[in-house]
């Protein structure tokens, strides 16, 4: 094979169009600049490690199924690691997400890694609703039977029918985890593109500034 | 395990929950806790100082 026919293939200028994006030492740093030293991204790594736990413990309480995770010692301990990580989970996204919007962080041609957080912030949401009408408990048949006033309203209720336990596991522990977990994969690449977003100046510079008196 | 059932009657959790009426606002005792713990730790996120950060900038 000449070197033109293997410089055409598909993997060849995928690879190279990903090692020059985003090459080792990029992907995984030996250094930060000294503004990423807060604690504002405590949070966003906390964020990180709850869904973790989450995730693990999803996937024993799946393992088991409900009549395990409501009628033994074991099963209660695993739901409720599940609840307080998810609690966890939200508590440290929501300061990291406040910290980032008081940081502007959609500057410098980062909006991709904003809009990457806004939408795991949401596709999570979702998750712990569907999480909510999936517990099998009188808890979810309320929740359910106040949802769906509102789903119905919307009119969404055709295809999204929170009455029904199925479909609602389904959404829970496939689609939702599934967008929330490749969205924080994307997140935290784009954030390894573009680099943390670098604090205001203390001076800005404005071009073409009028000068008023 | 008694350490536990101790620690969980402080809280009565099969008694109704507890809501702030405020005008139109209503929220349950809960929810306002947390939201106030989560304004408070951002708060302290953005204020407090990080482990650290003083001997990093003495160095560069």
């Amino acid at each position: 094979m000449s070197s033109s026919e293997i410089d055409r293939q598909w993997t060849t200028r995928l690879r190279r169009r990903v090692e020059g994006k985003l090459p080792p030492e990029k992907l995984l740093p030996d250094t930060q600049p000294n503004y990423v030293s807060s604690w504002i991204y405590v949070f966003g790594v906390a964020t990180m490690s709850a869904l973790f736990v989450v995730i693990a413990t999803g996937c024993i309480l799946a393992l088991r199924g409900p009549q395990w995770w409501h009628g033994s010692a074991y099963g209660h301990f695993i739901n409720s690691l599940h609840l307080w990580s998810v609690e966890i989970f939200f508590f440290s996204m929501v300061v990291h997400l406040w910290g980032k919007f008081a940081m502007a962080a959609w500057r410098g041609g980062r909006t991709l890694t904003w809009m990457t957080g806004v939408i795991t912030f949401l596709a999570s949401v979702a998750t712990a609703f569907t999480g909510y009408v999936s517990q099998s408990n009188f808890d979810s048949q309320w929740i359910s039977t106040q949802a769906k006033d509102g789903i119905n309203a919307t009119g969404a209720g055709a295809y999204f029918n929170v009455l029904n336990l199925g479909q609602m596991l389904m959404w829970h522990i496939v689609l939702l985890p599934l967008a929330a977990v490749v969205l924080t994969a994307l997140h935290i690449v784009l954030v390894r593109i573009k680099g943390v977003v670098p604090p205001f100046e203390e001076n800005p510079v404005v071009e073409n500034a009028e000068v008023t008196q | 395990m008694a350490f536990i059932l101790s620690f969980a009657a402080l809280i009565p959790l099969d008694s109704l929950g507890h809501y702030i009426h405020w005008g139109w606002v209503e929220i349950s005792v809960a929810n306002f806790i947390i939201i106030v713990l989560m304004i408070a730790t951002f708060i302290a996120a953005i204020t407090a100082p990080f482990p650290g950060r003083r001997r990093r900038k003495e160095n560069r």
